[in-house]
């Protein structure tokens, strides 16, 4: 194996590297080497991510931004990101969360890439680099639409702290106590009163990446969290998924149990105190 | 092929070399250096046969590029033992039959070691959670969080958990 190695001088000058030839960015390795080690990618140059100072958690104004080269083992150990430790703990084991990031995680296909399920319902903003411009779009359409950005870098995510005891996550796996999904349901659930105001479902190794659950999500809006509502999300939960067949799990099982781990998922979050 | 000089801290050593730059750390310490404790598993990630330190964090040296290590601080588990005096967690391993085969024990050492630098005094749960991406085909486990968790006491002083 051949591959020259250049460290990033600026995110603009990493974009420009990957427009003009056959390079690859690599921030914490996990995916990139995995395909050089499988013989998937050939490339003769890649863009070492490390130089950028990308590695950063801030919180304003009840707002987080998460560097993109931060690791899962930053997140997992922030004070304030406890939310978010359920979904990173469950990540890899703590070798690869020492290593795989926040930008990368959003590159990672089903059934991998969890943090993006929990930013997907959280909302969350990305902010990325082209040769000539910085854009901010929501994940939803980062997700919809990167294939056809051309050479980009994503710099950093953003998302709103959610409040105490409205956030969720849950997966399925094969082997506790981590292993790649076999559906990984989040749920950010507002609430106005008794009700839910403006509730987000995102689902991961339900499609290619991570998607919202809409349907799911009108049958909870404006309702309270109780038996009949979350047997009505549970029952649209897999509406407009695609889940695919891996030796994890068959497309059918994970049509099956997405709906059981939504229920449980909701009906956790209709315990705990408003 | 892309020569560059690579200079970093490996065990109790100053390591200088000139490495092809697509030379992962795996090869280097196995096929180059011929420290052939850590173990080629998988090469994707999976099975933690490869976990090594790097600044005292375990990583996978498979997906590690060696020419990211330059200046850094590598630790295998030839460093573990104390010249030919075995680690308590080596000792706890052989003891408690934590080892069948033998393939993931460099790596469930070096993932316990960087468990135990950190928090001596853990329970089964963050024993588990520190070997969980550390796959055994032999043992069920077992054994080797109950190695873990007595190499744990042995080191502070024979003290049992209090909880």
């Amino acid at each position: 194996m051949s591959v020259a190695l250049r460290a990033a001088a600026s995110p603009r000058e990493a974009c420009r590297h990957i427009a003009r030839r056959d390079a690859r960015l690599i921030a914490g390795g996990t995916l990139v080497m995995n395909e050089i080690n499988n013989r998937e990618t050939v490339t003769a140059s890649l863009v070492d991510l490390a130089s950028l100072r990308l590695r950063s958690i801030k919180i304003a104004n009840s707002r987080v931004t998460l560097g993109a080269m931060t690791s899962m083992a930053d997140i997992a150990a922030h004070p304030k990101l406890k939310f978010l430790k359920p979904v990173v703990t469950a990540i890899g084991g703590p070798a690869v969360r020492n290593m795989a990031t926040v930008g990368g995680n959003l590159h990672a296909e089903a059934p991998y890439g969890d943090l993006g399920v929990a930013l997907l319902a959280l909302d969350a903003r990305v902010t990325l680099e082209t040769a000539r411009q910085r854009k901010t779009m929501r994940l939803e359409d980062f997700y919809a639409q990167h294939r056809k950005l051309g050479a980009y870098l994503v710099t950093a995510v953003n998302f709103a702290l959610p409040g105490a005891n409205r956030f969720f996550f849950t997966k399925a796996i094969r082997r506790k106590p981590v292993s790649a999904s076999v559906v990984a349901v989040a749920a950010h659930l507002p609430r106005k009163g008794k009700r839910l105001a403006g509730p987000r479902i995102a689902l991961g190794a339900m499609a290619p990446h991570p998607i919202r659950a809409k349907a799911a999500e009108t049958a909870l809006d404006g309702k309270a969290l109780d038996e009949t509502t979350i047997a009505a999300a549970a029952s649209a939960a897999t509406e407009g998924s695609a889940p695919a067949s891996d030796p994890y799990a068959s497309a059918w099982y994970r049509r099956e149990i997405a709906p059981v781990y939504l229920a449980r998922l909701l009906a956790q979050a209709a315990g705990q105190k408003s | 092929m892309n020569r560059i000089p690579l200079r970093f801290h490996l065990n109790d050593a100053e390591i200088g070399e000139f490495i092809d730059s697509g030379t992962t750390l795996l090869s280097l310490l196995r096929d180059k250096l011929g420290l052939t404790a850590t173990k080629s598993g998988c090469n994707q990630g999976s099975c933690g046969a490869c976990t090594v330190l790097i600044n005292g964090a375990p990583q996978l040296s498979c997906l590690v590029l060696a020419a990211r290590c330059e200046g850094k601080s590598v630790a295998t588990l030839e460093g573990v033992s104390d010249n030919g005096t075995l680690h308590p967690l080596q000792r706890a391993f052989m003891d408690g039959f934590a080892a069948q085969c033998g393939f993931c024990t460099p790596g469930m050492i070096i993932a316990a070691k960087a468990l135990l630098d950190r928090n001596p005094d853990p329970d089964r749960g963050e024993v588990i959670d520190a070997i969980s991406g550390n796959i055994c085909r032999c043992t069920g486990y077992e054994p080797i969080i109950d190695a873990i968790l007595a190499a744990a006491a042995e080191m502070r002083g024979g003290k049992r958990k209090s909880a």
